[in-house]
């Protein structure tokens, strides 16, 4: 069937911030459907409040709405735009669940909007998990046990049918949010209490237990003549129990047979039928018993998803593209197949290689959060790797995560063998332990395990994890004898390199550093010797048609199909698996740098390994290599490509941590020299340029030892800032206040050593923070974006709330801030991007630091600005001027652009929420308006806080604070809120002339605040804290807004901030304008 | 690890591990890209005469049981796979893949560049291949599958068929046979209420196909591929199917032959082997495909409804049109002396033919194999349709 032309403009909806469940999936196959749609002609009209993504450059979309995603917001959209169809499937359950809003509030028959791709009641059937079951049963297939309960009661009654272990989960949510496991009774009405809250309807799902279970996704595709293929079977290793977000998975399947296979299928084509997905993709989960082989569904999700994003990326079919196509009228039959461009897509990928992801946990960064792996999803990134077998491609994956783990090193000591003398009983129990519950470690402790002579029956019955599984990572383990023991032949590294071992981890297990071994391997004396990967195509057919797409992996096999054009190419290096403090943002600029070189004629090499990106499209670049983003695996493809430079200023730390090595090995670093970067990062080379140009720092000092750190802290004088040396973003960075907390701190947090130094700095307390992001080619320096942080100095730059144009600091500042950035960039010799964080303080600018390299800030300024910059510093560095580009200093804003961050501590039970300089945030927002009030209240809203238009207002703040908290009670007075506050808060409140009632504290008996939150009384919370010692009383109201969903402050800033937005919604009613709307303004 | 090498005739040679019986075999080197039903595939007689590469680089993970076989043993001549699965994992597991092949006598290798050998084909084609774990000698190897007989011309349909006519009446039963509840099966349903006489011209035939046949409520007989048309009708049956097989369908002259006679008296149903036999029987060439199709992916339209099936395929040669088949306008019709004829199906990957539909006498003939195993079971539907066609043909 032709494309449909009875409608002609189309509304997409986005997923929003990056959140623990939804990532840059989302922005993957956004960015891909607004591009299908635009191809074909349709105008597209997209909202999304995330603007570090692709989507939402003012290029993809005809009209592009940064607003926050809620009802009225798109309701206005659609006012506005009279769009006539609506793609509901692109942005994740964010997007779902909006248009399902839409439909029942009635918006869309109002402005006669049709759904495309899935109907209502096709959204309703596979979303409602009572709708589901039934649909299931009446096709004949079997669902686990359960029951809907929206009371404790009801919950409780039918426990009797599902029996323990039972698993509760709210319905309507994402990433299984509130989705537990309870062995018992308590457990269990901790969990129903916990789901009802958690459920957007009150709703919640008990089920029966199927953990242990084998677990299996099928990714299914649709179209209007009812054409189904199936794009790919992917096999969890863990098995049911296990968060399919946070499992390790892998495609194809691995331990089906033909006959349990076709099951699958036959099942999947019946349930996307009945289901009622029109067009489009699914994803079907399924649990198989592992010894009877008895089927249940698991769950469908009638949409793209994060698993369709890897299946897109593990086959070379690019499911949201086709999706997008399939909507609009489109067959299968009639769309090419983009990789062999003479095939169609209507066909089901084979593939002969194995693909490995594996989730990227960050526990580490929320202290009190348990690691047990669950239903619910608690990683924030994934990696993927593809190798010829498992073996290789688990290594491959491994060692992408960026963990200093290049493989599967032994927890426990054992990489040379069991040390003698060790107690292998005792090591073996310890194992065993550790084997109980799943764990982010668990493949780790598995080959150690291994190492101790466990026998894969027994890890099998600790695990439920396939036996095949067990054993392909015991030929890994067994490899290692090997590898410790033998020479190292040329025959020898090359069945190695086969099985996917780093070049770092069999110099670990040989005694031999990584480099040596590399070297020799790669060119050794006689050329007959020499072990060098290989690349292979992706090709979707298993070889049986060409490849036109070089879309590429590495192994060490006897052909190579890389076949290098002989161009003028540059090599971009991505940022690896989404983490906190590294994520989309990055990505976006990767994605930018390959949009300039193709601007420019030349041909980009993209290197990358994040499944859930736009970068890893194979559309986005020349040629893609997905592969660990390691030395090794880098230093293998320049090999091959020869690219004139690489760049490594637009993945984050990640590339930029290779740029020293990498120019070392003798490639051409574009842009910012490896030498500048070293200077703005080296700390004692850094304080020489500050010197040099007589800019103000906080002071500072090193400590090798907790008594050198005491005295350097009290040179300093308290507050200071301490961190260790070698860890980013943020990690394990604290403010402490004294002599006590510093202690603390040094024989806690850190071990301090000659090795591993303390880095002590003076925080400035009440500086308010400023970001600038800046670009220059070498002789004139653009200062693009001059951000003032809502939240003070010492909160992470990430975790800080921003405005674009500063909103309270006067012009002089502003100008000196300017002055200072390009007095940096022009000394620094940066060429393209520079980050620099600067404090102001009493009417004094300090500088924090300086990143020459693409900041996390890039998108957000560029969507602000309306100049992609990430572009323009690709260009500038393959050597174009800024005059030549036409930029060289931005024209003032007549608008404010607010972003805010978002965090997942609903996903950690019991951690506190406080702000501090460790990053925690996975995503941010941004809200655009003419008043900064308004413009604030958009970000909160993006973030999915509400600001309250009355109520009651809670204060409990510091006594630095109190006077701040005075304007904050005044101005909400005035708004007509009631003010409560704990008695010292209300005390210096009613001496100001605040009307204000006291509160119990939660240890000052009931009713306390926490009761007060609980029944709904408080419609915001105020609550700063200062030492340590004061957190813990006040954490419960911290936690309990949160699980109440309340707006809450945890700054003065931050509450003034939203006083004035509540102010500016109070004045004026909701408006809103598209991206291209702001910036035809400017240009006008 | 005991080395093995693959020689092609055309001087390629692949070194690798030595997998299952330790010995020496030739064969015509196909590859196949399903990524499961090895045990279906090896146990396949149209393998008859071939060296099966699998794509797919873990074989063996599931090991083989008694159960997921299309015949009573492996036909295939050699196997060749990138990675065998020392130790298998299944419920329904009961021996090793080396094993298997161990005690079928089967030689194969593994530890290969198996994607480098299939591009190898896919541009230079099938051809002739040694696999040897006896003797590493490369120019001896080459020289042996050079001089080794093709399959083109060969009567290999008469080395795997039946000795005598034997009764058939086992279905495809529940699936899977320990579940509690068994609705998840796509069989076809039972059509009509007699049972329905199929007498079928194994050639070859694949256990899955008289299994669907006993699903729609045939009651089947199996007969050598040499009976004659005379013998089938004093069966007295209401359907007559031509199964697949292996090799060469010009090899097989008696079969068109038979197939020419039957025509018409009753409804016939024509799968792979049995297509091209039917295409020759309509006086129509058939031709040699570069690297046939041996897949459980392929496209295939149904060009009376437009719509797609994923299709299970294995095949070597097709037929051909005498003018060039245009899919714009497959209404086209030829002229042949059973009346006229017309492409039912057609592949999406090539264009080449997939299925005959003969206008003016009931049968359905078909390339690809709608039985599957291995392979997506879109296509069962269509041994209903032939048990509708024995319900309404009147003879």
């Amino acid at each position: 069937m032709p494309k449909r032309t009875d409608i002609k403009s189309i509304l997409l909806i986005g997923s929003g911030p990056i959140v623990i469940g939804q990532a840059c999936e989302f922005d993957y196959s956004g960015t891909q459907a607004c591009k299908a749609l635009k191809e074909e002609g349709y105008r597209v009209v997209l909202i999304n409040s995330n603007p570090a993504t692709i989507m939402t450059d003012p290029e993809l979309a005809d009209r592009t709405y940064v607003e926050p995603i809620t009802l009225d917001v798109v309701e206005q959209v659609i006012e506005r735009e009279r769009p006539d169809a609506l793609l509901p499937t692109m942005g994740g359950q964010t997007a779902l669940n909006t248009a399902i809003g839409l439909a029942k509030r009635g918006t869309l028959a109002k402005y006669g909007v049709q759904l495309i791709g899935a109907s209502a009641e096709a959204i309703h059937k596979a979303e409602d998990r009572e709708a589901f079951r039934q649909a299931m049963w009446k096709i004949g297939l079997n669902t686990p046990e359960s029951a809907v309960a929206r009371t404790l009661l009801d919950a409780e009654r039918a426990l009797d049918r599902i029996g323990f272990p039972a698993i509760v989960r709210p319905s309507f949510t994402l990433g299984g949010t509130g989705g537990n496991i309870a062995y018992n009774i308590e457990e269990f009405r901790r969990c129903v209490e916990w789901g009802l809250q958690a459920s957007p309807v009150g709703e919640i799902l008990i089920e029966q237990s199927v953990i242990g279970w084998k677990e299996f996704e099928l990714e299914v595709m649709r179209d209007l003549k009812d054409n189904v293929v199936i794009v790919c079977p992917i096999e969890n290793l863990d098995p049911m129990g296990v968060h399919t977000g946070d499992s390790i998975t892998v495609a194809p399947a691995m331990t089906l047979t033909d006959k349990e296979y076709q099951l699958l299928r036959d099942a999947a084509l019946r349930i996307i039928r009945e289901i009622g997905v029109d067009t489009g993709g699914s994803n079907i989960q399924f649990g198989l018993h592992p010894e009877t082989g008895e089927m249940v569904i698991i769950e469908m999700n009638p949409r793209v998803s994060r698993s369709s994003a890897l299946a897109s990326k593990a086959t070379g079919f690019p499911i949201a593209k086709i999706a997008a196509k399939l909507a609009v009228g489109y067959t299968l039959d009639e769309i090419t197949n983009d990789i062999t461009r003479v095939t169609k897509a209507a066909f089901e990928p084979t593939i002969d290689y194995v693909v490995v992801k594996i989730p990227r946990f960050t526990f580490e960064k929320f202290p009190g959060a348990d690691p047990t792996l669950t239903t619910q999803m608690k990683s924030v990134g994934e990696a993927m790797a593809i190798g010829r077998t498992f073996k290789e491609a688990l290594q491959k994956a491994v060692r992408s995560m960026e963990i200093d783990r290049y493989g599967l090193v032994s927890l426990l000591g054992l990489d040379r063998g069991v040390p003698a003398g060790a107690n292998g009983e005792e090591l073996a129990a310890k194992v065993r332990d550790r084997l109980k519950i799943p764990h982010p470690d668990r493949l780790w402790h598995l080959a150690d395990a291994m190492r101790l002579g466990l026998p894969t029956e027994e890890l099998y019955q600790r695990t439920k994890i396939d036996p095949w599984f067990l054993e392909q990572i015991r030929e890994i383990v067994r490899f290692e004898d090997r590898l410790r023991g033998e020479a190292l032949t040329a025959d020898l590294l090359r069945e190695a390199k086969q099985l996917g071992f780093a070049d770092e981890r069999i110099g670990q297990l040989n005694g031999m550093d990584g480099k040596t071994l590399r070297e020799r391997r790669t060119n050794p004396s006689v050329e007959a010797e020499a072990v060098r990967a290989t690349y292979k195509r992706v090709d979707t057919c298993a070889a049986e048609f060409e490849a036109k797409t070089p879309y590429l992996y590495s192994t060490y096999e006897r052909e190579c199909e890389a076949a290098p054009t002989g161009r003028q190419k540059v090599m971009i290096l991505g940022g690896g698996p989404n983490r906190i403090g590294q994520g989309i943002e990055f990505d976006y600029c990767c994605v930018h740098a390959a949009f300039a070189l193709r601007e420019e004629g030349i041909e980009t090499i993209m290197v990358n390994c994040n499944p859930e990106t736009v970068s890893t499209d194979y559309d986005t670049s020349d040629r893609l290599y997905f592969e660990p983003l390691t030395q090794e695996d880098v230093l293998n493809i320049i090999r091959v490509e020869q690219p004139l430079g690489v760049v490594v200023q637009f993945g984050g730390q990640t590339p930029l941590k290779l740029a020293l090595p990498l120019e070392k090995a003798g490639v051409t670093i574009l842009g910012t020299s490896p030498d500048a970067i070293d200077r703005a990062e080296d700390r004692e080379r850094f304080r020489d340029l500050l010197e040099k140009l007589q800019l103000r720092q906080p002071a500072s000092g090193i400590a090798r030892s907790v008594e050198e750190a005491a005295r350097v802290a009290a040179a300093i004088t308290y507050p200071v800032m301490v961190r260790p040396s070698y860890v980013l973003g943020g990690r394990a960075m604290r403010i402490v206040y004294d002599e006590a907390g510093l202690m603390g701190y040094m024989t806690s947090a850190v071990t301090a050593s000659p090795n591993h130094p303390v880095l002590i700095d003076k925080y400035l307390e009440d500086a308010i923070e400023v970001d600038v992001d800046a670009l220059s080619d070498g002789r004139h320096v653009a200062v693009a974006g001059i951000m003032e942080h809502i939240e003070e100095a010492g909160v992470h730059s990430g975790d800080s709330a921003c405005s674009l144009p500063p909103y309270t600091l006067g012009q002089s500042i502003v100008e000196e801030i300017r002055r200072q950035t390009t007095a940096l960039a022009m000394e620094l010799g940066v060429i393209g991007l520079m980050n620099a964080q600067f404090a102001v303080r009493d009417g004094k600018v300090f500088v924090l630091e300086v990143n020459p390299r693409g900041s996390r800030t890039v998108p957000f300024v560029s969507k602000a600005i309306g100049v992609p910059l990430a572009k323009l510093a690709m260009k500038v560095m393959m050597g174009k001027t800024l005059q030549e580009l036409g930029f060289t200093a931005t024209r003032p804003l007549d608008y404010v652009a607010v972003k805010e961050a978002v965090f997942p501590f609903m996903k950690f039970a019991g951690v506190d929420v406080l702000l501090g300089p460790e990053m925690r945030s996975t995503g941010e927002v941004m809200g655009v308006d003419g008043d900064f009030g308004w413009a604030f209240a958009k970000a909160q809203a993006g973030a999915g806080v509400a600001l309250p238009q009355g109520g009651t207002v809670f204060l409990s703040v510091k006594d630095q604070d109190k006077r701040a908290a005075v304007d904050v009670a005044r101005h909400l007075q005035r708004l007509h809120f009631r003010i409560e506050a704990t008695s010292g808060t209300a005390a210096y409140l009613r001496d100001q002339g605040v009307d204000v009632q006291t509160v119990n504290k939660v240890n000052e008996g009931r009713p306390h605040i926490v009761d007060h939150i609980k029944n709904g009384e408080i419609s915001l919370v105020i609550n700063t804290v200062g030492s340590e010692a004061s957190h813990a009383d006040s954490a419960s109201i911290r936690r309990e807004a949160l699980q109440k969903g309340l707006p809450y402050y945890t700054t003065m800033r931050g509450a003034l901030a939203a006083a004035l937005g509540i102010d500016a919604s109070r004045r004026k009613a909701l408006t809103i304008r598209s991206l291209q709307e702001y910036h035809a303004r400017r240009e006008c | 690890m005991k080395k093995a090498i693959l020689a092609l005739a055309d001087g390629t040679v692949f070194e690798g591990r030595a997998l299952g019986f330790a010995g020496e075999t030739v064969g015509e080197l196909v590859f196949n890209t399903s990524m499961t039903g090895y045990q279906e595939i090896l146990t396949d007689p149209s393998y008859k005469g071939q060296i099966v590469t699998m794509t797919c680089p873990h074989i063996g993970n599931y090991g083989v049981n008694t159960t997921d076989v299309e015949s009573r043993r492996i036909w295939a001549e050699g196997f060749v796979v990138k990675e065998s699965s020392r130790k298998p994992s299944n419920w329904r597991a009961e021996l090793g893949l080396s094993e298997y092949l161990m005690e079928a006598h089967v030689v194969g290798i593994e530890g290969l560049d198996t994607r480098a050998l299939t591009r190898h084909l896919r541009d230079r084609g099938c051809q002739q291949a040694v696999i040897s774990h006896v003797d590493l000698d490369p120019k001896r190897a080459v020289d042996k599958a050079r001089t080794a007989p093709g399959i083109v011309g060969r009567d290999l349909a008469a080395t795997v068929t039946c000795i005598e006519p034997y009764e058939w009446t086992e279905g495809s039963g529940a699936w899977p046979p320990d579940a509690a509840v068994s609705g998840a099966q796509s069989q076809p349903g039972r059509v009509g209420q007699r049972p329905y006489r199929v007498v079928v011209y194994d050639f070859g035939v694949k256990q899955n196909m008289l299994r669907r046949l006993v699903d729609v409520g045939c009651s089947v007989t199996v007969v050598p591929a040499s009976t004659d048309a005379e013998t089938v009708k004093t069966m007295h049956p209401d359907g007559v199917m031509f199964s697949n097989g292996p090799g060469d369908p010009e090899a097989v002259p008696y079969a068109a032959e038979a197939l020419r006679q039957l025509i018409g008296w009753r409804p016939l149903l024509c799968i792979c082997l049995g297509h091209q036999i039917l295409g020759l029987a309509l006086g129509l060439k058939t031709y040699k495909l570069t690297f046939g199709h041996h897949a459980g992916n392929h496209p295939v339209m149904d060009l009376r409804t437009r719509k797609v099936e994923i299709t299970s395929q294995n095949h070597n040669f097709a037929v051909q049109l005498p003018a060039p088949f245009d899919p714009a306008t497959p209404q086209a019709t030829l002229d042949t002396k059973f009346g006229r004829v017309a492409v039912s199906h057609v592949s999406l990957n090539d264009g080449s033919i997939e299925g005959l539909a003969c206008l003016d006498h009931p049968v359905l003939s078909l390339q690809y194999h709608p039985e599957a195993s291995p392979g997506p079971h879109d296509s069962a539907y269509l041994f209903r349709q032939f048990a509708h066609m024995m319900e309404t043909h009147h003879a």
